[in-house]
């Protein structure tokens, strides 16, 4: 329990509307490793990847992220927690008023880092994901893998020791998934913990890495 | 202390730049929130140069003080001292009833009604000229006067400065209403650009909340954007009333050739300035406060 960082204890979620979209769901990970989260459309890999990030609230039951209860977070605390994250959004959510510098750039701007020191970690992230030649790029000149990989540049730009990527393969061809994959797991090797949730079971053959399988909100 | 100062530096460049995007609206914005201050101001600037006229003309405030026809010399000079020393009095004058009856003969006319009398029916007067325009002081004066000994009968004019007076507060009131109403206008100005911003940058600001801004650093950009753009309007608001004296002061300079007075109004003060500027900052902020509060909940709410 206690060596745990992200510990789920029996969370339920419930849309307003009343759909449940997570039942009861337990498990927990421990630093450094990296789970993917499987299931049909709908069975709510989504939602529990957005309790994490404090994005939903569960209607009960506890989320632990190091120790603290993001369910029971004062709304004031969310920015600090998300600092701590690196999120890949299943819809992207680029601006595409900016370049992908300036995209990338985002997380440390709002944390009011020295635009110097910014700047210098910026070109890195794009670096590591292979994008440093088009960062004066708007990202809606990025084919859909480099888009895809601009997201990966700014969730690991500040340095995050949990990343969390809701479906990053969605809608690559193998080849160019199985590449964005290994991105992930490049940083899994150098401790970051990473949750992936994807609906393609390749990686899972591939990997065999540890996978949590959701079925209509419960884990199987 | 550092980060701090930087996060402001950037809110204000941010905000810079929100201005710099839209020239034409912010100019527009300007002119709105100029328009809506210049008319309550405009009304101000008249009101404050009537008072200072009528003022001005009240320097011949006079309350006539009518003796009793037994008043002796001695209590004539006695009373002459005591009026001299009464505070809100500029100064007494003695008119004897001789003088007053030698003044009255030179009215046409009058010269062969008087000559008619056996005796001058006239009162010896004392003609005391106020120190301020006060009708209030001109009428307790008066009473205090009527119930010294040997005193007939009190005369005030200041019925006219009550007009005068009562006339100009009509006129605060309504500038002061006029003002609550435009500053509404204001405000509401502010509201709705800043609902337009909120709205068109609704993607930023939701993408800088997941990656950790906190409310604050998405509101001060707002509440910069909302000062700004009320002293921006303060400004213009400042010109258009200063821009209206000096062409109202050119024909009121030809005016004064004619009836050979010097009649001009005064351009704005630098504190009546900073007032305008102060004031039209806060509404400002004012309008941001509301519409970030508003609009950005939903938002927030995430
Ligand atoms: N904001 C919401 N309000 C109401 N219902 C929602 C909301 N978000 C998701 N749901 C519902 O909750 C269920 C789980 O959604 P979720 O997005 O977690 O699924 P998913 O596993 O990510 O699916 P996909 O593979 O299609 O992305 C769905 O039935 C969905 O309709
Ligand atoms: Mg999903």
């Amino acid at each position: 329990m206690g060596t745990d960082l992200i510990s789920f204890s029996k969370v339920c979620k419930r849309y307003p509307g009343g759909y449940e979209a997570l039942k009861d769901v337990s498990f927990s990970v421990e630093p450094g490793e990296m789970v993917f989260v499987t299931g049909h459309s709908g069975a709510g890999k989504s939602t529990l990847l957005k309790l994490i990030a404090a994005m939903e609230h569960a209607t009960s039951g506890s989320v632990l992220i190091a120790g603290q209860n993001v369910s029971s977070l004062r709304r004031p605390a969310i920015p600090f927690l998300r600092r701590k994250l690196g999120l890949v959004f299943q819809d992207q959510k680029l601006l595409y008023d900016r370049s992908a510098f300036d995209n990338v750039m985002l997380p440390l701007v709002v944390t009011g880092h020295p635009w110097r020191e910014a700047a210098k970690r910026a070109r890195a992230a794009l670096d590591k994901v292979g994008l440093l030649d088009r960062e004066r790029a708007n990202p809606i000149a990025l084919s859909g893998g480099e888009q895809q990989r601009l997201c990966i540049a700014r969730a690991v730009v500040n340095r995050p020791n949990i990343l969390i990527a809701d479906e990053p393969t969605g809608s690559l061809d193998t080849e160019y998934a199985d590449a964005i994959i290994d991105m992930f797991r490049s940083f899994n090797q150098v401790g970051v913990t990473v949750l992936i949730s994807t609906h393609d079971d390749r990686p899972i053959r591939r990997l065999s890495p540890r996978v949590l399988t959701l079925n209509r909100g419960s884990l199987a | 202390m550092r980060a701090w100062l930087r996060h402001h530096a950037l809110s204000f460049a941010h905000t810079a730049r929100r201005f710099a995007a839209s020239p034409a609206a912010t100019l527009l914005n300007a002119l709105v929130i100029g328009v809506a201050l210049a008319l309550p101001l405009g009304g101000h600037v008249l009101l404050a140069n009537v008072q200072q006229f009528a003022r001005g003309i009240a320097a011949d405030a006079q309350i006539s003080i009518f003796l009793a026809p037994e008043a002796s010399t001695s209590e004539i000079a006695g009373l002459q001292k005591r009026l001299r020393g009464t505070p809100g009095v500029r100064s007494v004058a003695f008119v004897s009833r001789q003088e007053a009856l030698d003044g009255l003969k030179r009215v046409p006319g009058m010269a062969e009604v008087i000559a008619t009398l056996r005796e001058n029916p006239l009162p010896d007067a004392f003609v005391a000229t106020l120190a301020a325009s006060d009708p209030e002081l001109a009428q307790r004066l008066a009473r205090d006067f009527k119930s010294i000994p040997r005193v007939a009968y009190v005369q005030t004019d200041s019925a006219w400065m009550e007009r005068v007076h009562s006339l100009l507060r009509v006129g605060r009131t309504a500038v002061m209403l006029v003002g609550a109403l435009l500053s509404f206008a204001l405000v509401a100005v502010t509201f709705n650009t800043i609902r337009l911003q909120i709205l068109t940058q609704s993607n930023e600001i939701e993408v800088s909340k997941l990656v950790g801004a906190t409310n604050a650093y998405i509101r001060r950009p707002f509440f910069y954007f909302g000062i700004l753009q009320g002293i921006f309007g303060g400004v213009v608001g400042c010109a258009i009333v200063d821009i209206a004296i000096l062409v109202l002061n050119n024909d009121l300079a030809g005016l004064g050739t004619l009836y050979g007075a010097n009649v001009r109004l005064e351009l704005l003060g630098r504190s009546d300035g900073f007032a305008v500027l102060t004031f039209a900052a806060v509404l400002g902020w004012l309008g941001a406060y509301a519409s970030v509060s508003r609009h950005l909940y939903k938002i927030e709410s995430q």
